[in-house]
Order: structure tokens, then C-alpha cells, then sequence
């Protein structure tokens, strides 16, 4: 192999560590029977990597090589900890998988084991916020003090909170293992909740000075891509990556200049993506054959009447009332109720939809929600009820935990109290 | 093979009206069925009946009548299992017929 630049190097283990960090890892917890160590051997392959590929030429198969050199690594620790007598407790890794097809092996012969990865990440037997750093730290390659950023939590709770979700997994004796096929789908949910939340957090953020966590996103939506492509066929994967590419797609017109939040009634729909829009509607069409449909593949389908609509006058409210009516009997969730009564104030006119928020103002998981009240704020300045708006813009704003949505409901507010009732 | 204590909760009054009853049918079952995995278990007399002993810091214990913690879902036996993994401990705690649930704890091994 050719030698090589130094920047060319740092580019190829960067790249290698953004596309094959999960492979890499997966396959070496088999091997090591320990997630730390295993984690261990994959740092010192890709620190290896970044030392030796500069003299000896970058790899043709860069994942492979970086799996077959933290295997090696991970057998000379074990053999250490062994010598050592350091009695390590072992991640149990069964032979074969229960239900779902392994898929195949294509880093020369060695088995894909990311579907055992994620699944061990996303026990069920683990609280949600552990499964999510964990698939953060594991799937994604994140380091310890970028999943405490990611989540606004100092640093030192987040690594206490990954030891000790790795201590139980390994003490509660949790398999490294695809769940058995008559497991497989309620398994898989928890799966994809988890990468939901990652995506949706990094769409729009809780809480902070940024309206987006773009690093998230792109996990989230790397996640997404991944379980397609391990699971592909299944419709519920589908579904949601369709929700993730239809969302993602009109992410270039979400601020303008200044930074500022743009409404979906206001967006520039040339900055839309279309290629983003059109792989997502194949999905969805894909996603759609399921009956009944899942609930991604709903929210998939509403976010594809918005993207395919030409401008927000042609928006069929109608479907997408109909398609939210649908998603309440899969999922019936204060947050679906919310947003279809948003729909219904479009689809049927803003006093009907100020009545239905009313009625979901006693709901407690609602409580704290800054949405309900900037939607009655919404739909009270189109029924020209402008100081029953401000209350309302008030209240969203004191709920608002991100500071450029804060900004917003600051914005119009000022509207309000300069008597223009209709400015957003 | 990994070993887990299964603990039992049940509602304290269901609880009382039990006392002394022999062993039910849907416990008899369970034990027939899931024989092979079980390394012991029994049933435990209502929580009014237990004693708590805890360290009064200076040698000594402070006696009080009834659990550490009280509540409406009481402690009524407990089984040992052994299982191949987490996953087959919980297959086997979903069929035993607790009246409130059950917790599952992993037994720490002795180096």
C-alpha cells in the first residue's frame, strides 16, 4: 500500500469512526465478552490506525481492518486479565440468534453483530435514559463527555449514569443477543423509541441557546438508516425513517438570517430538500403496506401532506386531520390529541380547534408543555382575541426551555402589544 | 447459568385473608411447570408479623414491629431460580402469579 499524507490519514479515521465505529465495536464485544474492554481494544485500533496508516498506506477495507486489529487486541487483554487473575464479568453472547436473521458478514467473514448491539443497548430491563446514552456512546461512537452535551448534563453524571448501566447489564447477566422473532417487534420498539428521541432532541432542542442539535439529527438519522439496512423489510423500521427524511428534508428553512424561527405557513418551500422528500416518500409507500399501519409510518404519512404540498394554502388539512384521527387509535397520546386539534383549527376553522386545546388544558402531561398554550396564543390571534393571546404567549414563554423559541414567542408578543394582530 | 431471587409483592389485605391458607393451584402449576429452573422458594406470612432489626449506629439494633418499608404491596415469598440470562429470569418471573408483580434480582456470585 502506498504511503500516506498525515491530513489524508486523519480524514480516512475520521470517516472510519463516523461509518464503521458500531461494526468495529459489535464485532469485538463477542470476542472480548466485556463491553468496556471491548471499547478499549477499539480506541487503541483507531489510535493504531491514526499511527500506522500514514507509513503502510490507508487499508482498501478500512472497517475490516480496524475490526480485525481491536479483536486482537481484545484477545490480548483477556489473556492479560486472565494472567492477572482478575475475574471479569463475563457479557454472555450465545451462539446463535433467536429470531431475526444476522446479516451476513460484509467485512471479510466477519459477522455483523450491530442488531445484538443495539438490542443489548436498548433492553428493556434498562431505564430510557440509559438505553439512549448508551446507544449514544456505543452505536454512535460518542465519547462520554459528548453524550453529557448532548443531554446538558455535567459530564461526571453522565459517565456515573453509563457505568451503571453497564454494571447492570453485566451483573443482571442481560444476553448480547437478537431477540428471539416472537419477541422481536415489541423488542423492537423500545429500539426505535430510543432513536426517535435522539432525532427529535436534536431537531428541536429542549432546552439551550440553539433551536437545533444538529449532531443529533444526523445521528439520529444515521440510526435509522442503520436499522434499515439491518432490518430491511420491516415496516415499522421503514416508517420511521421515513418520518426522520420527511422531517429532516425541510430543515434549511426553519431559520431565516437573523436566526430566527420560520413557521411552516412562512417556510421558502424551494429550500426544502427534494431528494431528502423523495427518498422519504418511497419509504413511506414502503412503510404503508403494513395494515394497520405503525405509528411512524402515521406520523411519516402527515409529514408527507406538508412536503409535498406546494404552498400552505394548498395544504389538504382535511387528510391530515383523517391520518391524525388514525393515529390516535394506534397511538392515543395527549401530544397526538394536541396536534390534531391543530389540524382541526386549519382543517375546520380556529375556533373549532381553540375549543378542542381547551379541552385538553387539565391534561397533567400536557402541564408543562410549552405547545398548548403558543397554539391557543395561535389560534386566539386568528379569531382576533389578542389579549387572551398575550396570556397565552406569556405562558408558552415562561414554559420554553430553548432560547431561539423563547425569542419567537418573545417576537410575537411584541406584536401583539403593538396592536398587529396578525404579525408572526 | 446466572442465579435471580424472584420476590413476590402482593395487596397486604389480599395478603391477610390468605394467611394460613395452603398453597394455591395457580403457585402449584407454576412450580410443576417451571420445576427444573426453581431452587427454592416460600411463601411468607403478612407483613404485620415480621420484625425489623436495624443498626442503632452504637453496637446494638432497634427492634420495631413490621417491614423496613411500608406499603400496599407487601412482600409475600420469594423463589431462587437459575436461568441462562436476564431474558429467560424474566420469562419465567411473567408466569408467576403475583397478585401485585414481581422484582427480579440478579444473586451476586462469590469471587
Amino acid at each position: 500500500m502506498p504511503q500516506a499524507a498525515s491530513a489524508e490519514v486523519a480524514a480516512a479515521v475520521a470517516d472510519a469512526h463516523r461509518r464503521e465505529w458500531a461494526f468495529v465495536l459489535a464485532a469485538t464485544v463477542r470476542v472480548a465478552e466485556d463491553i468496556d474492554a471491548a471499547e478499549e481494544a477499539v480506541q487503541d485500533a483507531y489510535a493504531k490506525a491514526l499511527a500506522t496508516w500514514g507509513g503502510n498506506g490507508i487499508p482498501q477495507n478500512p472497517g475490516a481492518w480496524l475490526t480485525v486489529t481491536a479483536r486482537r487486541r481484545a484477545l490480548d487483554l483477556r489473556r492479560r486479565a486472565a494472567t492477572a487473575e482478575r475475574a471479569l464479568p463475563k457479557l454472555l453472547v450465545p451462539g446463535e440468534s433467536g429470531g431475526a436473521e444476522e446479516t451476513g458478514s460484509d467485512e471479510g467473514g466477519i459477522p455483523d453483530d450491530r442488531l445484538r448491539l443495539i438490542f443489548t443497548c436498548c433492553h428493556p430491563a434498562l431505564a430510557f435514559e440509559a438505553r439512549v446514552a448508551l446507544t449514544l456512546r456505543l452505536l454512535c461512537g460518542l465519547s462520554t463527555a459528548e453524550v453529557a452535551r448532548a443531554f446538558l448534563v455535567p459530564e461526571a453524571t453522565m459517565a456515573a449514569r453509563i457505568t451503571r448501566v453497564k454494571k447492570k447489564i453485566a451483573a443482571a447477566n442481560i444476553p448480547y443477543r437478537v431477540p428471539a422473532a416472537s419477541e422481536l417487534d415489541e423488542r423492537l420498539d423500545g429500539v426505535l423509541a430510543v432513536v426517535y428521541l435522539v432525532y427529535t432532541t436534536g431537531h428541536t432542542s429542549p432546552s439551550g441557546a440553539d433551536l437545533m442539535r444538529r449532531d443529533l439529527a444526523e445521528r439520529g438519522l444515521e440510526l435509522a438508516r442503520m436499522l434499515h439496512v439491518l432490518l430491511p423489510g420491516n415496516t415499522d423500521v421503514a416508517g420511521l425513517l421515513a418520518l426522520v427524511l420527511l422531517t429532516e428534508a425541510r430543515t434549511g428553512a426553519r431559520l431565516d438570517g437573523h436566526r430566527d424561527i420560520v413557521l411552516l405557513e412562512n417556510q421558502d418551500r424551494s429550500k426544502w430538500d427534494r431528494q431528502a422528500i423523495e427518498e422519504g416518500l418511497a419509504l413511506l409507500r414502503e412503510a404503508l403496506a403494513a395494515r394497520p399501519p405503525g405509528r411512524f409510518a402515521l406520523m411519516a404519512a402527515i409529514a408527507a401532506v406538508h412536503d409535498e404540498s406546494g404552498s400552505w394554502a394548498d395544504t389538504d388539512w382535511d387528510e391530515i386531520l383523517g391520518l391524525y384521527h388514525l393515529l390516535m387509535e394506534r397511538w392515543p397520546s395527549p401530544v397526538v390529541r394536541l396536534n390534531r386539534a391543530i389540524a382541526l383549527g386549519f382543517a375546520a376553522g380556529p375556533a373549532e380547534g381553540l375549543a378542542e386545546l381547551d379541552a385538553l388544558g387539565a391534561e397533567p402531561q400536557l402541564a408543562r408543555y410549552p405547545y398548548l398554550a403558543a397554539a391557543r396564543g395561535d389560534f386566539l390571534v386568528r379569531l382576533g382575541r389578542a389579549g387572551e393571546a398575550q396570556v397565552a404567549f406569556g405562558e408558552a414563554l415562561i414554559l420554553a426551555g430553548n432560547e431561539v423559541e423563547q425569542q419567537f414567542l418573545r417576537s410575537r408578543l411584541a406584536g401583539l402589544a403593538k396592536g398587529l394582530p396578525g404579525q408572526r | 447459568m446466572s442465579k435471580y431471587l424472584i420476590l413476590i409483592y402482593q395487596d397486604e389485605a389480599v395478603a391477610r385473608q390468605a394467611d394460613g391458607e395452603s398453597i394455591s393451584a395457580s403457585y402449584q402449576e407454576f412450580q410443576q411447570r417451571r420445576g427444573s429452573s426453581l431452587l427454592g422458594g416460600a411463601a411468607l406470612h403478612p407483613s404485620s408479623t415480621a420484625t425489623s432489626l436495624r443498626r442503632d449506629g452504637s453496637g446494638g439494633f432497634t427492634v420495631t414491629d413490621g417491614p423496613f418499608v411500608e406499603s400496599k404491596e407487601t412482600l409475600g415469598g420469594y423463589y431462587m431460580i437459575e436461568a441462562a440470562d436476564l431474558d429467560e429470569a424474566l420469562e419465567i418471573a411473567r408466569e408467576v402469579p403475583a397478585g401485585v408483580g414481581v422484582e427480579v434480582w440478579p444473586v451476586r456470585v462469590a469471587n
